[in-house]
């Protein structure tokens, strides 16, 4: 049943084997694989192969295209790394020498052999085994021409966090739209809780604020918070988005941000969100002084109106009539270019670890808690005391790596806990003057002026136990405990178990994914790390795009990351964002997928499966069709189709059983395939 | 006059369904009989294998081989007659993908002579088993030896055409007739070597009237188990395992049209290599559920998969079952 067509033309193929320095080369014997190819390839259509040190330097290129020209090559292969860090270039060369750079197919021989095999000689096989289902799939490849997008100028960011405010501004400064939507009543992020920044111990709020309300007056930014995205059709250049702007109950238009709603809403509640327990907001309320925008959301579950039907104390007050208790959800759709996720981070529930007794024992506090507490727009107005409210501590633990670096929980370092901490302590030395210890299993002072803020709370007098907590305990084993949290750890410096009574306990908390990630992640079409955090393009080349063309990401949605960082991130998104934009149109990889129409039986098995939302079914007809234009060539419905009507340009049947073939190639009987 | 172009018909590791079916062309039997000369059709008439041996090369035109190469006498006989035909024609399931005898390529060889002649249904208390050779006092005798995999047809020889199905369809069969004699008498040529004759473009669904939308399946029925089938919706969209969309169209959706879920007959559409790999792969598209536990349920629905996705294709598979033992003995 043999159905394999022969291209046109007989294929000339160049097989270039990379050394990769030492990459490739110190395990693969590329010279051997270069002459087996020439030699055991040859009938496939292989003319020449050669290895070269770095195929991806300018001469390793110029290399290609000279060969190309003066031999006469229509295909080539090129094994040396993964596809996504060269293909671009060693396309490039085949181009620039007058050949469809679809020609030209990669054989990762680095990724997958040379850095994950330990025996040279097995390495070299697969080696080979690589190259020949390379060669024997470039015979069946074919002319392309990539497809060209217009790009939308207006962009969607989602979170307004710092890195997501930054974003915004670079966006909108250069004079483009900006989408900024916020899930929670104010754009700040988790910034807007702390009290200070570390190393330079700037007031948080006095550098941020600026930023949030530059925001909210900029022309070119349309801020939607108390707002969630609920679906994203489309694809980059034009994704049409779906947003649900949750009912505040205040007319926006009409509201002064008085705050005279707030003062006389007679119901007071316990603050979860912003103020993370510690504290209390009205049932109409801000979350903070400097919000941004500054209209008030009503909370339904706790205002008296909703639960006995009287009240409207906050309606008979407002002046402008800006209270609404019928105001509905408003769905709004935006059509834009390019988005921006910079949905942040959660924090590890401390709770998870029982032996440190949060939840307990009242004065183990969480960092957030602290930062609240040690907030001069806290509820304490920065005085730092007991959960009594007003005894200040006179001795203060404080335990770094809650729930990071800790295999029951999250193996990474949530990167800004050791900062934090020493933060924490310099914070506790300047107000209390109270006795503090710091239990650490590392420190990380790794970024500018951060070790130098270490040796400034060493020189302040702070106590650095080394070692991993392993209890907090008000039970007493002597005098000197009585009435205190006994921290017990283990000094791995001095070599013994320590038990040391104190106060007050500040639990330096992880940094965790958004509960919500894998759904957010899924919406956006982009994936997730196994720990939850967002999937860069590369981690280090691209860290801020995805593998989905136009959706870029920035921040701590991306991984446990630092102000300086964050907004780092927001900035290079947003230039990522505005490159687009100013190219106007977008060149996309021309691979697709279509539909047979004759093969079709109008089956629909693949009609509900396309992320990209690209199918429609033509009724007169009863077949299945594939938008072009949506199409993003991901191959889910080519598999799904039990007909075989669906075809992927770049990876028909040929191709890939082809190549198959050559990677099940014998080497100990050499047999031609 | 030469004489009419031979015709040969052959049934090797089949039920002989294929025969009736061909035979089931009422008075179009007529008109076969008038444009060729039966010269080897063991089902319909007496014939020795001596005197095709004893035929030229090439001087049949054409062979209709069904059922697939189970024992040495079938590999003998496809050899003989691929030599002795100038078409040779796969003919139905058995020939093209193994079909239901293929299944016996999921176990190995002593598994399953183990079944037929140990197995308390079996009065063979001295544990008697088939031999190749045995010596009589008048001389060594000898049967056709068991081969550890059914192949297909042409996975021995080298084949012109395809004519799936199981049986092929009567009428089907008879257009192909038909087509030959057009071909004979100089009115039409061959179509390309490789062909797939008597077999439409799509699939079985094509041909079928059911209802179709979305599908979203929550669980697996066996038709036995529903007390009243739907007869105008999909029947995959009733929890019943139908192979339609993956089957190829030629058939008029006989069985679905009769509440009958398609059982794959006709074999994959045209250019897919691998049935059941296309049919599991459209399942497990369809099924409406994100949890593992929840999808391991409804996967369990599914009570015989290697029996529902490759009942005639699995001796045809990529997977190609004992392929290896087949080289190594």
């Amino acid at each position: 049943m043999a159905n394999s067509k022969t291209p046109s033309g007989k294929p000339r193929i160049g097989v270039y084997v990379c050394h990769c320095g030492t990459n490739i080369a110190g395990v693969v014997d590329v010279e051997d694989v270069a002459n087996w190819s020439a030699e055991e390839l040859k009938d496939i259509g292989v003319v020449l192969s050669r290895d070269n040190k770095f195929m991806c330097s300018s001469q390793g290129q110029e290399l290609i295209e000279s060969d190309i020209k003066e031999f006469g090559l229509n295909r080539v292969v090129v094994a040396a790394c993964s596809p996504h860090l060269h293909e671009k270039t060693f396309r490039g060369a085949c181009e620039r020498a007058g050949m469809n750079p679809f020609f030209c197919e990669m054989a990762s021989i680095r990724e997958q052999v040379s850095w994950v095999t330990k025996d040279k000689k097995k390495a070299t096989e697969k080696s080979k085994s690589m190259v020949a289902g390379a060669v024997n799939r470039v015979v069946y490849h074919e002319a392309l021409e990539p497809i060209k997008v217009p790009i939308n100028p207006t962009t969607l960011i989602v979170g307004g966090g710092i890195a997501g405010i930054q974003a915004a501004l670079e966006i909108a400064n250069t004079g483009h739209e900006v989408y900024l939507v916020e899930r929670e009543p104010s754009i700040g992020g988790h910034m807007a809780q702390f009290d200070k920044t570390f190393p330079t111990l700037d007031c948080s709020a006095c550098i941020l604020t600026p930023r949030m309300s530059e925001v909210g007056m900029h022309p070119n930014i349309n801020l939607l918070t108390w707002s969630e995205v609920e679906n994203v059709d489309g694809f980059v250049g034009n994704f049409d988005v779906t947003i649900r702007k949750k009912s505040r109950c205040v007319i926006e238009e009409d509201c002064t941000g008085c705050g005279i709603c707030v003062q006389k809403c007679p119901i007071t509640v316990i603050d979860d969100e912003f103020g993370v327990g510690i504290g209390t907001r009205k049932a109409i309320y801000t979350p903070f002084d400097q919000a941004i925008p500054n209209y008030p959301v009503l909370d339904k579950e706790n205002c008296t109106y909703f639960i006995k039907g009287t009240c409207r104390a906050c309606e008979k007050f407002c002046a402008t009539n800006a209270i609404d208790f019928e105001q509905q959800d408003e769905i709004i759709n935006v059509t834009v270019g390019n988005i921006i996720l910079a949905t942040g981070y959660d924090l590890f529930d401390a709770r998870k670890m029982p032996n440190y007794g949060y939840g307990r024992y009242p004065n183990v506090f969480t960092s957030m808690e602290f930062e609240r507490l040690c907030n001069a727009a806290g509820p304490t107005n920065g005085e730092i005391v007991l959960r009594d409210g007003v005894t200040a501590p006179k001795s203060v633990a404080i335990v770094h790596c809650v729930g990071s670096r800790d295999k029951n929980h999250n193996n990474y370092c949530s990167a800004i806990c050791c900062m934090q901490s020493l933060k924490f302590a310099h914070i506790v030395y300047e107000r209390t003057g109270a006795e503090i210890h710091n239990f650490y299993i590392d420190i990380r002072t790794t970024a500018k002026n951060y070790d130098e803020f270490y040796q400034r709370v060493l020189d302040e007098g702070t106590l650095f136990v080394r070692g991993k907590v392993a209890e907090i305990t008000d039970v007493p084993q002597n005098e000197a405990e009585e009435g205190k949290l006994i921290v017990q750890a283990e000094d791995t410096l001095a070599g013994l178990q320590r038990r040391i009574p104190v106060d007050m306990v500040i639990l330096s908390v992880g940094l965790e994914p958004k509960g919500d990630s894998d759904e957010v992640a899924h919406q956006f079409g982009i994936s997730c790390s196994s720990n939850g955090w967002f999937t860069e393009k590369h981690p280090k080349l691209d860290p801020v795009s995805t593998m989905t063309e136009g959706i870029f990401i920035a921040g701590c949605a991306t991984g446990p990351k630092d102000i300086p960082a964050s907004v780092s991130q927001g900035s290079a998104a947003a230039a990522r964002v505005i490159s687009y934009i100013e190219m106007g149109e977008l060149e996309l990889e021309p691979v697709r997928a279509s539909v047979i129409e004759e093969i079709c039986s109008g089956c629909k098995i693949c009609n509900d499966l396309c992320p990209y939302n690209a199918i429609i079914f033509i009724e007169d007809k009863q077949v299945t069709e594939i938008n072009e234009a949506l199409c993003q060539g991901c191959g889910t419905c080519v598999a799904a189709c039990p007909a075989g009507a669906i075809v992927g340009t770049g990876f028909s049947n040929e191709q890939i059983l082809a190549q198959i073939e050559g990677l099940m190639m014998d080497f100990s009987v050499p047999e031609v395939v | 006059m030469t004489g009419k172009p031979k015709f040969a018909m052959y049934w090797a590791a089949s039920c002989g369904g294929c025969e009736i079916a061909t035979l089931n062309m009422h008075e179009k039997i007529l008109d076969f009989d008038a444009n060729f000369k039966v010269v080897f059709w063991p089902v319909a008439m007496d014939a020795k294998y001596k005197d095709v041996e004893a035929m030229e090369d090439g001087e049949i035109l054409v062979t209709l081989f069904n059922g697939g190469i189970r024992n040495s006498e079938n590999e003998h006989i496809a050899k003989l007659l691929r030599k002795k035909s100038q078409i040779l024609v796969s003919f139905g399931s058995c020939a093209i993908e193994g079909g239901i005898p293929g299944l016996a390529n999921l176990t190995e060889m002593h598994h399953f002579f183990d079944t037929v002649y140990t197995t308390v249904s079996t009065d063979n208390t001295n544990n008697h088993r088939p031999q190749v050779e045995y010596d009589m006092p008048e001389g060594k005798i000898t049967i056709p030896e068991f081969k550890p995999v059914l192949q297909t047809l042409d996975q021995v020889v080298d084949v012109d055409y395809y004519m799936p199905g199981c049986p092929p369809e009567t009428h089907q069969i008879a257009a192909v007739i038909d087509v030959l004699i057009s071909v004979v008498k100089g009115e039409a040529v061959l179509p390309p070597k490789g062909s797939f004759l008597g077999v439409g473009n799509s699939t079985v669904c094509d041909e079928c009237g059911r209802t179709r939308n979305l599908k979203k399946i929550t669980e697996f029925k066996r038709i036995q188990d529903i007390k009243k089938i739907d007869p105008d919706l999909c029947l995959i969209e009733q929890g019943i395992l139908c192979n339609g969309p993956a089957t190829a169209s030629g058939c008029e959706s006989k069985c679905p049209s009769v509440n009958a879920p398609c059982a794959g007959c006709y074999g994959p559409a045209i250019g897919v290599k691998d049935f059941g790999a296309r049919m599991i792969t459209a399942i497990a598209s369809v099924i409406d559920a994100e949890d593992p536990d929840e999808i391991e349920r409804i996967m369990d629905g599914i009570i015989d998969p290697a029996g529902t996705f490759y009942r005639f294709g699995l001796a045809n598979s990529m997977m190609r079952t004992g392929k290896a033992s087949w080289n190594g003995k």
